[in-house]
């Protein structure tokens, strides 16, 4: 069983997420993670300012708890099931980014450089940090789901709709990682 | 009895994030700069057996664990909507490393500068609410 404790492969991960999928559908509910950011804002009163949070929040409410499923699981990852957690990444995509000066690549799980405590000081990672979000979830709404809801579950549906949105995450994240990374960091 | 199931896939899916790195900013970082099969082995195992799945019980008719018919919500048809939304969502994706799923579980695993990030996207969630009417959805 020590493979547990070690990062796991593609082929142990790719196939535990179809897992999720399945499951899901096998309670009767669909995947889709960012509509719990929705749910939220419902929950915050945002229906008070946009017809689009008035809706039946409760019936959502089973989605909520996947979500903090979710979290307790990635709390059970990190503390129980691992014992190192950095991430082996190639050593190309390590050299890159040592050149941008992220000297965490190949020692942690998220940047220090982003994510470590001076984040909340530094007001360019903050900024970088609201950015990235603010769009994750604009996007995310805009296009009706995010990586589970279109990538895995409307794909698995053959949904030409979650096709497009596929192409748009990645033409989206070639153009950050490509184009725009060299002129923020 | 029904929370539980649903607690229970959460944290099955969690610890899979988790555990597969497919929460961490690096491999996201990877996975566009082409220089790694993880994160495409990850999605590609992922939906060739959601494909599998998905047709079967639609083609078998398979019934819920509870014994109700298994919906499916078409999407609705339009382009604009899913290729410019889809496109910020990536340019966030890329940037801050995480989806809306990961963003959870970074939350649990202890990294609380994730809490910055999963702010900001309700804060975007919401601007997507007052703006809903004024964007391009055809």
């Amino acid at each position: 069983m020590n493979w547990i404790y070690e990062p796991w492969p593609w082929y142990i991960g790719g196939p535990f997420i179809a897992l999720t999928l399945f499951l899901l559908l096998m309670v009767g509910k669909n995947f889709g993670m960012s509509s719990n950011l929705r749910t939220l804002c419902t929950l915050c009163g945002a229906g008070n300012t946009s017809e689009f949070f008035k809706f039946d929040w409760k019936a959502q409410r089973w989605n909520l708890v996947v979500a903090l499923g979710v979290l307790i699981g990635g709390f059970i990852g990190a503390h129980f099931l691992s014992t190192d957690t950095a991430v082996a990444i190639s050593s190309s995509t390590i050299e890159n980014l040592n050149n941008l000066g992220f000297k965490s690549a190949g020692v942690g799980y998220l940047p220090e450089e982003l994510f470590g405590s001076e984040s909340f000081q530094n007001p360019k990672i903050l900024l970088i940090l609201v950015v990235g979000g603010v769009l994750v979830g604009f996007g995310a709404r805009y296009a009706g789901g995010c990586t589970s809801g279109h990538a895995i579950s409307g794909l698995s549906d053959l949904q030409l709709p979650s096709l497009l949105a596929v192409i748009g995450f990645f033409i989206g994240g070639l153009t950050m990682v490509h184009l725009l990374f060299p002129l923020i960091f | 009895m029904r929370t539980l199931s649903y607690l229970s896939i959460g944290i099955f899916f969690g610890i899979t994030l988790f555990k597969s790195e497919a929460a961490s900013w690096f491999r996201i970082y990877e996975m566009f700069r082409f220089e790694s099969f993880h994160m495409y082995g990850i999605i590609g195992t992922a939906l060739c057996l959601g494909i599998l799945s998905t047709q079967a019980i639609k083609r078998f008719e398979i019934n819920s664990f509870y014994g109700e018919k298994i919906e499916f919500k078409p999407k609705t048809k339009s382009v604009k909507r899913y290729l410019y939304g889809g496109f910020l969502f990536g340019l966030g994706w890329a940037l801050a490393g995480a989806c809306p799923g990961p963003m959870f579980a970074l939350l649990g695993a202890g990294f609380y500068s994730i809490a910055i990030v999963i702010a900001a996207a309700l804060l975007g969630t919401f601007l997507y609410g007052v703006l809903k009417e004024k964007l391009p959805h055809s």
